[in-house]
């Protein structure tokens, strides 16, 4: 039992008016659904995507600059590369070149580690399987320091190459597995799998899930080009760094005109976290409306409460209650309305938001992590607040009331 | 030693501003009650008794003149003290009752005292005078809804008590009952005159009226 007298006059309130209280609790625990739910969406899907992400954040790739024109290349794994191409470039090349990477690696050798990385996407046959995928060139010395293998080794002569997995699951590849790289017409070359890469996920500098990796010199040996490399990789070893190491390259690459650009992924990551933010706030704005409707309804049971009960508070007002008193005991009222219908709702949106996430964002891996519980108790003190401040309204009128006129009404 | 006034009315004239024009409520009462005193407030209706009660009461202010209740003027009280002093000061009993149907009928008698003390009553007081009324512990448990208008009365004085006011206001306490039970209620009512007890009440019943020490006779709003 409640020790407050006026807490207790409340909750009896509510309880001698259930089914209305009931109903207009009702709303308000649909409203904290909708919120909690596409709060917890909105989360789960920054976390999987920033997860899935947050491997390549450190990575900066420095291309050839071309003018800023963007085309994409579909490689053959169905993952989407984008290169730049354009008529700005001051010499037709699309390639960093021997020179420049080595320009690149005196600059940025204190930031981290550099690669070249030589790129293409090519027909490969596999028995009587083909189809098309990228071949990436790299220097096996560096192979080890990048990559994890889930099974294999790492290629050990130029025949030898390493599968992602998604490549590997698409043609049924094994361990020493031959594939034929190349157009049948024109000739091809055939390698061999030493090793099959861990799922890497979305990259911005290699799409390794669904290509060939091999050697620089098997590269090279298939497409001649030498020296031409697709893009250099610079992995930073504090991420930090990244604007200074940027501005390093740009500061004597780009001295005498654009020469080169520099992706830089964290910036990337940084925006699509950013966009899928300001998604999730409009979804949670739209959800919202459900709250006002709501708070429409509680607004219209706390009028009808206090119309009801004008003579109650003629009596309370003349056997000595405070205005304020009489305000508390509305607001009370509004709050326990509040209180339930956020309460259930938070019950339900633990169930719901369960399965919406596992529609939308395909895991529930991150489901229970802070970033998304959050949304439960905010979406219940938006309610809880939504209804209090219905009351306000409704209270103020109540405590107004003039106590001989209230004493009058029957 | 000479009587002590509790009640001390001063040219107390109460206007109501309508659109149809003033409606002069009280005009020009001067009146005193003393400490103790029973007073039976008569008069035809419209003749301002209830208004009457109210100033007494602290729901509401004279428009002009002095209203003193135990020494203090209420007249620039603001609605706080009004509350607090009715709190404090003032019993009412009720021709309806007027008690709190979500309550029962120990909450109804100790609503009044936890507003004023802000803790629970530990002293039994709440009992006691429930008791005393003939409200035993049982019947206490009872919604006012599900109690006979003598024990809702009853329960009524009983809340007017609680508090230890200097003054009892009574608006047609029998009025609502049969003629056996008002005269039970009448009967607490004189012991509690009995006791040292101020009791004003309002009535047309002559059989109240006589139990009483003075009659203030109303018509008009003016005494006469």
């Amino acid at each position: 039992m409640a020790k407050d007298i006026i807490l207790r006059l409340s909750i009896r309130s509510v309880r001698l008016h259930l089914l209305r209280s009931i109903l207009a609790a009702l709303g308000i625990v649909i409203g904290v659904v909708a919120i909690a739910s596409m709060g917890m969406m909105g989360a789960n899907m920054t976390l999987s995507v920033t997860d899935q992400l947050s491997d390549m954040a450190n990575i900066l790739v420095v291309r050839e600059y071309t003018g800023g024109g963007m085309r994409m290349i579909t490689t053959g794994g169905g993952g989407a590369q984008a290169i730049f191409s354009g008529s700005g470039s001051s010499d037709d090349q699309d390639w960093v070149t021997d020179k420049q990477f080595k320009d690149i690696q005196r600059i940025a050798a204190q930031y981290g580690t550099i690669y070249a990385v030589y790129s293409q996407s090519d027909r490969i046959e596999v028995g009587s399987l083909g189809g098309r995928t990228t071949i990436y060139g790299l220097d096996t010395a560096v192979i080890p320091e990048i990559f994890t293998l889930q099974e294999g080794a790492f290629p050990k002569s130029t025949n030898q190459v390493m599968v992602g997995p998604m490549l590997a699951e698409r043609f049924g590849l094994t361990l020493g597995t031959r594939i034929d790289i190349g157009n049948p017409d024109e000739g091809t070359t055939t390698v061999r799998v030493s090793g099959i890469l861990e799922e890497r996920g979305m990259s911005m500098d290699m799409n390794t899930d669904s290509a060939i990796i091999g050697s620089q010199k098997l590269y090279t040996g298939i497409y001649g080009g030498e020296g031409e490399y697709t893009q250099v990789n610079i992995v930073l070893d504090d991420i930090d760094n990244a604007d200074q190491a940027i501005t390093d390259l740009k500061d004597e690459l780009n001295k005498k005109g654009d020469v080169i650009t520099v992706q830089d992924s964290s910036r990337m990551m940084e925006s699509i976290t950013s966009t899928l933010s300001t998604l999730t706030g409009f979804v949670m704005s739209i959800a919202g409306i459900s709250l006002l409707v709501a708070a429409v309804s509680i607004f219209n049971v706390m009028m009808m409460s206090v119309t009801e009960r004008i003579r109650e508070i003629g009596i309370l007002r003349s056997i000595g209650t405070q205005k304020g008193e009489v305000r508390r005991m509305f607001l009370y009222e509004a709050g326990i309305l509040g209180l339930v219908g956020a309460g259930i709702g938070a019950a339900a949106s633990l169930t719901l938001g369960y399965l919406v996430v596992l529609a939308m964002v395909g895991t529930t891996s991150y489901f229970f992590t802070p970033q998304s519980l959050i949304y439960v108790p905010f979406a219940m003190a938006v309610g809880i607040g939504i209804c209090v401040a219905s009351g306000v309204y409704p209270a103020w009128k109540a405590s107004n009331l003039d106590p001989i006129e209230a004493l009058r009404a029957e | 030693m000479g009587a002590v006034s509790v009640i001390e009315l001063d040219h107390v004239t109460k206007i109501y501003p309508l659109k149809a024009g003033d409606v002069v409520a009280l005009d020009d009462v001067t009146l005193r009650i003393d400490r103790g005193e029973f007073i039976a407030i008569m008069g035809p209706s419209g003749s301002g008794k209830s208004t009457l009660l109210n100033q007494i009461g602290c729901l509401d202010v004279p428009t002009r003149g002095d209203l003193l209740i135990s020494g203090k003027n209420i007249r620039k009280m603001i609605d706080q003290e009004l509350t607090t002093l009715r709190l404090a000061t003032i019993g009412f009993i009720f021709q309806k009752f007027n008690l709190i149907p979500v309550l029962t009928a120990f909450e109804n008698v100790e609503y009044p005292y936890l507003m004023k003390n802000r803790r629970e009553d530990i002293t039994g007081r709440v009992r006691n005078l429930l008791l005393s009324v003939g409200i035993d512990n049982a019947m206490a448990q009872h919604r006012p809804p599900e109690l006979s208008g003598g024990q809702q009365q009853r329960v009524s004085i009983a809340r007017a008590l609680v508090n230890d006011p200097a003054i009892l206001l009574c608006d047609e306490p029998t009025g609502n009952l049969d003629s056996k039970t008002g005269d039970q209620i009448m009967e607490l009512l004189v012991e509690l005159h009995r006791q040292g007890r101020t009791i004003i009440t309002v009535t047309h019943d002559a059989r109240v009226s006589r139990f009483a020490d003075r009659i203030i006779s109303l018509t008009d709003g003016r005494v006469s």
